[in-house]
């Protein structure tokens, strides 16, 4: 089986982010393989483990940087990477990645993608379901359990009430949570095999992807509105009676 | 005049509560406002989109809609879009609707402006404000293509009736060969909860504060006390002490209760995007520089696992007295 896992470098989500002067998230601090990513990786290599005989293809878009991000996908497991890395892709909306995530994945033609449901930078969660469209396969998304045999997928997807069992044929592209399991740490070994790992870099001419007109435009950034700050203070044993004046005020009892 | 769409998006043969939520916003827009409604159930659901502002409903009772995820309505969603040509679509950031705006918006080649707070009209076009940084800062977007394609964050508007009586147009399912591939097996209702934590009008969450799994059910008894329901942080739900489906966050569920408690939350901007627009917020952390006692009306630097047993002792002599 060929898993294809979409990954993406992020501004360390710990640390202050700040904002380039066109407004956009700057990415030229601290980087780091976005944490929900990590699920997706793991859930590729847990696969792989149950069907044998398995590649894990990371796919990433980024600056050069992201090469990082990759390296730590690859010492996890993965086999090998594809680094689409282009001055024109700045920017890029989520439509843009969509359409070069998949123009790389193509030319692997896997039986599954495996993505996060969102990235925690940009959080459009949009980009797994137009690479879907865009590949042609059925989406399979906000996985918490994710089963395969032989050439059929299962997942357990999150619902607001509970769970849905969904199934498809591959090719097929799955979104995961962090239900599918703790990612595992990187060993030293798996460091070190990472350094020979085969990644492959790639520009928007060797994918044959015109950039279109950007689907918005970013006008201006403001602070959110904040919430006055009430009463604050340190709990000196009214505390209990403190609330239920509150609550009883409010007429909450 | 330009011409605002919105998904109805259908849940289990009922009408999902973003559709009167996005039909309060579309209504505002200056537009004839039109919905379209996909499954079991969605005839029916006509006459409450009418009440709600809907001047015109495409509906489609078929039940292939429900029995495959996102396909076939991408597909109907296409064929309806090019015989009616919408300035706007407006999507619920839901499960379900996300899928449909994605596929539809990579289909038509027009792309989206996804999580959005609000939308306004503009001179003719459209500005979504979407929050960035996990909801510190607000960018306002300008929405290029047509149709523009918006999604807005659940829990960002009160549905509310006017009356009126939509037009209802019976289409019928567009399905191509290939879109009945992911398929619903079946569905599953993990417990079902004395009070749905996104219509609750008291919300109690816990937070690493509460020091494990062992302890949430001293919310839980809170939460009975007061009627209410039990949320949580990312935090806890990550390490597995609760459910996916209580977590109240940017990536959990949105709520906007009459009185939120925040039990041991430190107040990350992924969980306050999600409750910040919560009448009153009470909140108990032993950190003192908690990012969440300084949004609280009532912020307490104290032990939550303390004081919450308290607290449901108090209220419940208060009850019996």
């Amino acid at each position: 089986m060929k898993i294809v896992v979409t990954v993406k470098q992020i501004p360390d989500p710990n640390g202050a982010p700040k904002l380039t002067s066109d407004n956009r998230l700057a990415r030229d601090g601290e980087v780091v393989l976005d944490p929900g990513d990590e699920y997706g990786v793991e859930a590729a290599l847990r696969i792989k483990e149950a069907a044998g005989d398995s590649e894990v293809i990371l796919v990433s878009m980024g600056p050069a940087k992201a090469g990082d991000a990759i390296r730590k996908g690859l010492s996890m497991g993965a086999d090998r990477a594809i680094h689409i890395s282009d001055d024109g892709l700045a920017g890029a909306d989520a439509l843009t990645t969509a359409q070069v995530l998949a123009a790389a994945i193509r030319g692997e033609s896997p039986d599954l993608v495996i993505s996060g449901t969102e990235s925690t930078d940009g959080s459009t969660g949009m980009v797994p379901p137009m690479l879907a469209e865009l590949l042609g396969f059925p989406q399979l998304t906000f996985a918490k359990q994710v089963e395969v045999t032989g050439n059929k997928v299962k997942i357990q997807r999150q619902t607001d009430v509970g769970y849905d069992v969904v199934e498809a044929d591959t090719p097929a592209l799955i979104t995961v949570t962090a239900g599918v399991g703790e990612p595992r740490y990187a060993s030293l070994k798996g460091i070190m095999a990472a350094r020979s790992k085969e990644v492959k870099k790639l520009g928007l001419a060797e994918l044959g992807v015109t950039r279109g007109k950007p689907a918005e435009e970013v006008l201006d950034v403001v602070d959110a509105e904040q919430r006055q700050a009430g009463e604050v203070f340190e709990d000196d044993g009214t505390a209990v009676d403190r609330i239920v004046a509150l609550l009883v005020k409010v007429k909450a009892v | 005049m330009a011409k605002v769409w919105i998904y109805a998006e259908m849940a289990g043969g009922k009408l999902a509560p973003i559709a009167g939520e996005l039909l309060a916003k579309a209504r505002t827009l200056g537009g004839d406002v039109e919905a379209v409604a996909l499954g079991k159930g969605a005839e029916a659901a006509a006459a409450t989109l009418g009440k709600h502002g809907a001047k015109k409903v495409y509906v489609c009772d078929d039940e292939v809609f429900d029995q495959f995820i996102a396909q076939p309505a991408t597909d109907t969603m296409e064929a309806l879009v090019k015989a009616n040509s919408p300035d706007l679509i407006l999507f619920g950031f839901t499960y379900d609707s996300r899928e449909v705006a994605g596929r539809l918006a990579a289909r038509l080649g027009v792309g989206q402006v996804s999580s959005a707070l609000d939308v306004e009209a503009d001179g003719g076009g459209w500005i979504a404000k979407v929050p960035y940084f996990g909801g510190g800062k607000v960018a306002r977007m300008k929405v290029n293509n047509s149709p523009g394609i918006v999604l807005l964050r659940p829990k960002s508007f009160e549905a509310s009736e006017t009356g009126g009586t939509a037009l209802l147009e019976k289409v019928t399912a567009t399905v191509g060969p290939d879109s009945k591939r992911a398929r619903l097996v079946e569905r599953i209702a993990e417990k079902s909860e004395k009070v749905k934590l996104e219509d609750a009008k008291i919300v109690v969450s816990g937070g690493r504060g509460m020091g494990g799994p062992e302890n949430f059910p001293l919310l839980e008894a809170l939460a009975d006390v007061l009627g209410g329901a039990v949320g949580a942080s990312r935090a806890v739900v990550d390490a597995g002490w609760v459910p996916y489906s209580m977590q109240v966050g940017q990536t959990g569920k949105a709520v906007r209760p009459a009185v939120y408690i925040a039990a041991g939350i430190s107040g990350a901007m992924q969980h306050t995007v999600g409750m910040k627009g919560s009448r009153v917020i009470i909140a108990i952390n032993k950190d003192a520089e908690a990012p969440i006692l300084k949004m609280a009306d009532l912020g307490i630097v104290g032990d939550a696992l303390k004081i919450v047993p308290k607290l449901t002792e108090a209220l419940k002599a208060k009850r019996g007295s």
